[in-house]
Formats: structure tokens, C-alpha cells, sequence
């Protein structure tokens, strides 16, 4: 019954979602008020619908509903609350129904808390976020159905991939669909201006929030994938430059162009059109995300899905939108009007280096994730791409960005002084190079390249509190007049500033790790040991395990320094029943210095084991640094003035608090 | 400066910038990419030693042998040609005799593929599908292996 129930939401969703596509619209053009207010309760009805349709997924799940063909495939009745629920969106059909939520969430957001917005802009926007649904819809309901039934009902379940059997995984594609989804916002507001021909700078305030909030998800969405991929998958890497991993990155390079293009749009009213065709290719990317992942094209760890009938469906479903949107662009854009020029060195001038940086380095990731598809369909030959590529072409298109980025803010807008922003950084730079000396006098080993990374990422972090302290005019007024300054700084400074500095605090990680890492390999019999980057790891033996759904056989080392003991890791190696698989369990240590990570292999004839260990230093910076910048976006998302409808009362605030000066 | 200077700037920095992208993309296209072949065509072409490449198939069973320290040898097929390899390190968690498997590393003059990395994917039934596309061309194709699925209905 349950199932019924979510299907049938499902389809009444199509329904109010192919209203909620032309009624506005009509709305709109024939300047009908009643019929452009239809926007509203539909976009929150659409919500409420497929909101019905996941939670009746849901409880098939919790409840083990094994008469619904998909949970039968990906649950097990002895699977863990917890990866129930997750097990929701770990398979094709449920993680395109959470597409659709957020997507209607999103929609619906809009609707409820846009009451500001220009009717008419409000109604386009809800009229094209609804056609995205309606194609997804049609998508779920004729291809993948996740209510489907079973006849008879089989016993028990199939269970879930163990390698996804983890908190990191069951969190990680919520966040990262509210990244992806999240820029159909800046999308559909692109096309509704487009629509309307007409665009300003109140449209960039009203797309920023939106996009901003979509970054945020994303940035944390991949860093946890990253991390779960770095303690699960046992290879102790963190980023593999896997076309999985490369279809989520584009959409956050092109989102991080968008937020920094819009930031000109709004401050200066310039870069407009740039602007939206940055809106457009940012979900186009996201859209090819989505394809690339589940359409099965991929030879890839999350490449479920190997069914043409779904992957030309989606492909259908982008080369509308695409299609369409840049057929729109190339249509109503030169009815826009341009914003005017600036100087080269200003602002506005490093924001467009930026963008210029962004979308080349994503340019470059794009050729590299399809050229094998392309090389394949063409000639037949299979190649693949792997970390060189990425790390000769995005690298260096990124690293001369690095350099410039603390520039940037220290510019004035429409003409800026390089020079005095130089003179303001001679402290930033200083430390970068004292910091570079000292870890070139103390690591005299390693690629002679990675004393500058480290440079590289204490000059971004200075950046941040120079930026700062230049705001407040540190040390040239009195400091009360400082700390006053400071507190009338919009927050969207610090968070830019904190944004920025997390970039600097990852690449430190990105390159300490990469440069210093150590491994070995050996064969270890219990009773034996072996030292690494100062650590002593002694083997104390196997001992089996019970689980909850799987068994495992548990290593024990027993890791001391200079004598002095420090922990004791117990890797180990999950059989799981069920699933009929196996997955192997990292040992790790984390410290400020770095990861202490070992994996068992397998057992040889003798008795001995084979173990990999391996020293990662400081390699969780690369998570924090993310962490900083998704707490930087969302110190930037609380400011007031990007709040719509809050300038008004933040200005007549000030007044207030002007006329009591 | 003029609009007109302005725009040069612009226009010169895109170009620039995007000049370098493009030279970079061709030359990383030239030296990183790796060929994926089956041992059959290995056996056609003229390999020069040092040259990286996949190398995928199945694991030959029984071929499996541990040899010194974390040195495993085993055998790669599809059906058609064999190519011994070498691998020192950790195996994945799925390498198992029969299954798919793609090595990557190099030809020796020895005739010994060395590999460097070995990935077996994750679901015991599941196979590369460049892995399956070779075997299908050789004629070894096993079908889809797995539980048959009761039947469906809406």
C-alpha cells in the first residue's frame, strides 16, 4: 500500500509540475496576475508531493518492504537503521527520486521565501525549475520506478554494497545532490531573465544566496567524499581525478566562477552576460554529472546503473536543456545590456582573471573526463586519464590563481593600485617565504617543488587577515576606530576571508601529503614489527570478529614512538554474508603531524601477513581547509544584505543609527 | 587607457591564458594517457619495453603463486592469449582467481607484464566493462553472472 502511495504521488507531482511549467507562463506573457499565482502553491504542492513519494520509500525501506523490487535489491533485514535509510539514495532509482526532492525543495524555497521577488521574475523562474522536474519526473516514472513490485515477495533482501555500508557515504550524496541541484536555481533564474530580457543588478542579489547556498552543499559534499575514499577504499589517497569525482568538481569550478561573476554583476553591474551564460554552464555541468554517473557510460565505482534505455533518456533530458537554454542565450542575450568596462588592474579586473582561471581549468578537466568517451565511441580504442593528465594541465592553471588570489580584495573596484595592494601583502609574503626556508632547511628530501606549495599556502591564509586589517585600517587609525570598523564589516568580508584562507589551510594538506608521504610493503608474521616516519608498528596477531552483518578478521599493531607508546590500530578485513563480498578496514591514526594508516592484506602460506602502511602527513588539513571554506560561504550566506529583502532594513538601521550619532 | 586598450587587455589575457590550456592539454594528451589492451592484443602488437599501458582479462586459475616478501605472479587471459605479470604489493579486496581484473604498469623484455596497480572492481559479479566488451569479442563471454530476479510486476 505504502509503495501505491508514493507512485501515485509521484505521478500527481508530474501533474502539478506540468501546471506549474505552462500556467505561469501563460501567466506571464498574456500579463494575467491570477494565472501567474499559480506558481507559487504548485511549486510547494510539487514539494509536498515527491516529499510524500521519498518518505513512502522510505519507510518500504526501514520497514523492509521486500515486495518492492528495489528495496529487495539494496537492503538486507539485518542492515543497520542507519544504512536502511541511506540505502534510500545508494541505488539508481532512490537517489533520482532525492534528485527530484531537492530539486522541488529548492522550487518550493523560492516560492515560500520569495515573497519580494518581481512577480513576474518569480513566476519564470518557478515555470523553468518546474520543466527541469517534470523532465526528471517523466525520467523516474518511465525508467526507473523504485516502487515497482515483486511477486511472490522474496524472503530477504539483497543488501547494499559494503564499501557504502559508512556514515561518511550516507551523508555524502544528499550534500552533494543539493550542490548539484542546487545551481538549477542560478540556471532558472538565468533563463527566466532571458525570458524576460531584461536583467540587473538586483537579479545577481537575488541568484547569490541561492548559489552560494548550492557551493556550500557541494564543497562539503565532495570533501566527504574525498575522506570517505580516503579511509574506505584503503589505497590512502584522497583524490583519485576518477570521472565520478571529476563530474561533481566541474560544476563546483564553474560554481566558484559564478559566485565571484556575480559578485561583479552586483557590485558594478557589469560581466551580465557572462554572468548568465556562467548560470547556464554551471547546471549544464551538473546535468552532464548527472549523466556521466548514472547513465553507466563510466567504468567507475559508482556507476551502477548499466541500462542504454536510462543513459539516452538523460542524455535527452540534457541536450533539451543545454540545447535549449544556450539556444535561448544566443537568442534574447544581445537584447541585454552590456555592463560597462573597467581597468585591467581593479576588481572587477581580478575577478575576471579569476573566472578566466576557473572556467579554463574546468575546460581542461572536461576534455580529460571525456576525451576517452569521445576516443572510444570514435575509434574503438579504450584509453584512460588518469592523475598525470590532471596534474599537468589543472595544476598549472591553478596555481598562478593561488598566487593572485590575495590580490584580488586588496584591489579597489573600478581602478586599483597593484602596487600599494603589494606593499599590504609584504607581511603575507614574508612569512610565506620564512615558513618555505624553514621547511626547505628542516625536509631536505622530496621534490624541491613542495617547499613553494607550503609557501603557496601560508601566503593564501595571510591573505586573509591582510585583507582584514586593510578593511579596518589597522595601525593607521586608533584602535577603538579599528575595532569599530570591524564590527560595521559585512560579514560577507570575513567570510570571503575565511573562504579564502581554507583554500590556503588545503593546500598545505594537498601538497604535504603529496611531497612527504611515506609507504611500505611488507610481510609481516605476528611477533614482528616495522617502523615508519619514526613510529614503531608491532604485530600482535589476528583474532576474528563478529559483526553486525558481516565477520571480520582483526589485526592488532601495537604503535609506539621513540619507545613512548601511542596507540594500538586494528585493520582489518569484512566478510559480508549477505552481499557475498568483502571489503578491508584502514587502521588509521590521525594526529596534527599526520595520519598514521595501515591496511591488512592478505595471509600467505607461512602464517605471515602482507600489511601496507603508509604516513600521510598532515593530511587532514585538506578536510579542514574544505570544512573553513563551507563555514566561510556560510558566514557569507548569513550577512544581511544578501538575505533579499533585508537591505531595506539594514540601511534604515544604520540611518537610525546614524541619527542618533 | 581606452575602452579600445581595455578590450585588448581583455581579449589578449583570454587568448593567453587559453593558448597555455591548450598547449597543455596536447602535450598532458601525448605523455599521460594509458591504453587499455587484452593479452590478445598485446600478443599482435610490437610493445617497446617501458611503454604503460592496462592490461585486462581474468585471473587464470590456479596461476596464482606468492613469491618472495609481497611479490605475487599470476597469469592474465582472455581466453584467446595468456601474458604472465608480476605485482608487488597489497592485492584488492575482490582479486580473486576467475574474476576480471586490469593491471597497470609495463611490458619487460622479460615477456613479464610488471604491474604497478592492480584494480579488481567491486561486486564479485562484476566484471570491467572493458573487460567484458574483450571477452565478448574473444567468444568467452560467461553471460551475466548473478541471481535471477523474480519476476516483476507493477
Amino acid at each position: 500500500m505504502i509503495a501505491e502511495t508514493g507512485h501515485y504521488a509521484l505521478i500527481l507531482a508530474l501533474g502539478v509540475a506540468i501546471v506549474q511549467m505552462l500556467v505561469p507562463l501563460i501567466g506571464t506573457h498574456y500579463r494575467d496576475p491570477k494565472l501567474t499565482a499559480v506558481a507559487v502553491p504548485a511549486a510547494q504542492a510539487e514539494f509536498i508531493l515527491i516529499g510524500i513519494a521519498f518518505i513512502a520509500l522510505m519507510t518500504a525501506y526501514v520497514t523492509s518492504d521486500f515486495s518492492v523490487a528495489n528495496v529487495w535489491q539494496n537492503s538486507h533485514s539485518a542492515k543497520p537503521l542507519l544504512y536502511k535509510i541511506s540505502g534510500v539514495w545508494g541505488n539508481h532509482e532512490g537517489s533520482m527520486v532525492l534528485w527530484v526532492l531537492i530539486l522541488a525543495l529548492f522550487g518550493a524555497a523560492v516560492a515560500t521565501f520569495g515573497n519580494n521577488l518581481p512577480r513576474q521574475l518569480q513566476a519564470n523562474v518557478l515555470a523553468v525549475q518546474s520543466s527541469i522536474a517534470v523532465a526528471f519526473l517523466l525520467f523516474i516514472i518511465i525508467t526507473s520506478n523504485p516502487f515497482m513490485r515483486l511477486d511472490p515477495a522474496p524472503f530477504d533482501g539483497e543488501g547494499l554494497n559494503p564499501v557504502l555500508q559508512d556514515p561518511a557515504l550516507a551523508f555524502h550524496p544528499p550534500f552533494l545532490y543539493a550542490g548539484y541541484v542546487g545551481f538549477s536555481m542560478a540556471f532558472s533564474f538565468a533563463v527566466a531573465a532571458l525570458i524576460d530580457g531584461r536583467i540587473d543588478a538586483a537579479w545577481a542579489r537575488w541568484v547569490r544566496p541561492w548559489t552560494l547556498a548550492a557551493w556550500m552543499c557541494l564543497t562539503i559534499g565532495i570533501a566527504m567524499g574525498s575522506w570517505w575514499a580516503y579511509y574506505e577504499l584503503g589505497w590512502g589517497g584522497f583524490w583519485f581525478w576518477d570521472p565520478v569525482e571529476n563530474a561533481s568538481f566541474m560544476p563546483w569550478l564553474a560554481g566558484t566562477a559564478l559566485l565571484h561573476s556575480a559578485l561583479v554583476m552586483e557590485k558594478r553591474d557589469a560581466l551580465k552576460v557572462w554572468t548568465i551564460l556562467l548560470a547556464i554552464i554551471t547546471f549544464s555541468l551538473s546535468l552532464m554529472g548527472t549523466f556521466l554517473v548514472r547513465s553507466g557510460v563510466l567504468t567507475s565505482v559508482h556507476a551502477f546503473a548499466v541500462d542504454p534505455a536510462r543513459g539516452v533518456f538523460i542524455l535527452a533530458i540534457m541536450g533539451v536543456f543545454i540545447g535549449g537554454a544556450f539556444a535561448l542565450f544566443a537568442w534574447r542575450a544581445p537584447l541585454l545590456s552590456q555592463g560597462g568596462l573597467f581597468a585591467p588592474i581593479s576588481r572587477e579586473g581580478s575577478l575576471v582573471l579569476n573566472n578566466l582561471l576557473l572556467t579554463v581549468a574546468c575546460a581542461a578537466v572536461l576534455v580529460g573526463t571525456l576525451y576517452p568517451l569521445a576516443l572510444e565511441a570514435i575509434t574503438g580504442e579504450k584509453i584512460s586519464v588518469g592523475a598525470p593528465f590532471f596534474n599537468l594541465t589543472f595544476v598549472p592553471l591553478i596555481v598562478p590563481l593561488l598566487i593572485a588570489m590575495p590580490f584580488g580584495p586588496l584591489l579597489a573596484w573600478k581602478r586599483g593600485d597593484l602596487l600599494a595592494a603589494a606593499q599590504r601583502l609584504m607581511t603575507a609574503a614574508i612569512a610565506a617565504l620564512a615558513v618555505m626556508i624553514l621547511v626547505l632547511a628542516v625536509n631536505q628530501h622530496g621534490p624541491w617543488l613542495a617547499p613553494l606549495g607550503i609557501g603557496l599556502g601560508i601566503w593564501l591564509i595571510m591573505g586573509a587577515p591582510t585583507e582584514i586589517a586593510y578593511r579596518v585600517k589597522l595601525f593607521d587609525v586608533s584602535g577603538s576606530e579599528s575595532w569599530r570598523r570591524a564590527r560595521n564589516l559585512p560579514r560577507a568580508t570575513f567570510g570571503g576571508a575565511l573562504a579564502h584562507a581554507g583554500v590556503g589551510v588545503m593546500v598545505i594538506g594537498l601538497v604535504s601529503t603529496t611531497a612527504w608521504r611515506s609507504e611500505r610493503i611488507e610481510l609481516l608474521a605476528p611477533g614482528e614489527s616495522l617502523d615508519i616516519a619514526g613510529y614503531d608498528l608491532a604485530f600482535a596477531g589476528v583474532a576474528p570478529r563478529q559483526g553486525p552483518n558481516y565477520s571480520e578478521r582483526v589485526a592488532k599493531f601495537v604503535v609506539t614512538r621513540g619507545g613512548e607508546p601511542v596507540t594500538e590500530l586494528t585493520p582489518s578485513k569484512r566478510a559480508f554474508a549477505v552481499e557475498k563480498s568483502a571489503t578491508t578496514e584502514a587502521g588509521i591514526h590521525n594526529s596534527w603531524r599526520g595520519d598514521l594508516y595501515v591496511v591488512l592484506g592478505d595471509q600467505l602460506k607461512d602464517g605471515a601477513y602482507s600489511v601496507r602502511v603508509y604516513f600521510n602527513p598532515m593530511v587532514r588539513l585538506i578536510w579542514i581547509g574544505a570544512l573553513i571554506m563551507f563555514f566561510g560561504g556560510g558566514l557569507s550566506l548569513s550577512d544581511r544584505r544578501l538575505r533579499v529583502g533585508a537591505p531595506k532594513r539594514a540601511r534604515s538601521k544604520m540611518a537610525a543609527a546614524a541619527a542618533v550619532e | 587607457m581606452t575602452r579600445k586598450q581595455r578590450r585588448g587587455v581583455l581579449i589578449g589575457t583570454c587568448l593567453v591564458v587559453l593558448g597555455v590550456a591548450v598547449g597543455l592539454v596536447l602535450y598532458a594528451m601525448r605523455d599521460s594517457i594509458v591504453f587499455f589492451y587484452a593479452p590478445s592484443d598485446v600478443a599482435e602488437m610490437q610493445m617497446s619495453p617501458g611503454q604503460r599501458f592496462r592490461l585486462g582479462g581474468l585471473v587464470e586459475t590456479s596461476s596464482v603463486v606468492r613469491g618472495e616478501g609481497t611479490t605475487v605472479r599470476f597469469v592474465i587471459t582472455d581466453g584467446a592469449k595468456t601474458l604472465p605479470v608480476t605485482y608487488t604489493g597489497v592485492l584488492p579486496d575482490l582479486f580473486r582467481e576467475g574474476q576480471g581484473v586490469i593491471a597497470e604498469g609495463t611490458l619487460e623484455p622479460d615477456g613479464v607484464f610488471h604491474a604497478d596497480n592492480v584494480l579488481a572492481k567491486h561486486d564479485e559479479n562484476y566484471m570491467p566493462p572493458e573487460v567484458a566488451a574483450k571477452l565478448k569479442t574473444q567468444g568467452v563471454w560467461r553471460g551475466e553472472a548473478g541471481a535471477a530476479a523474480p519476476s516483476a510486476t507493477n
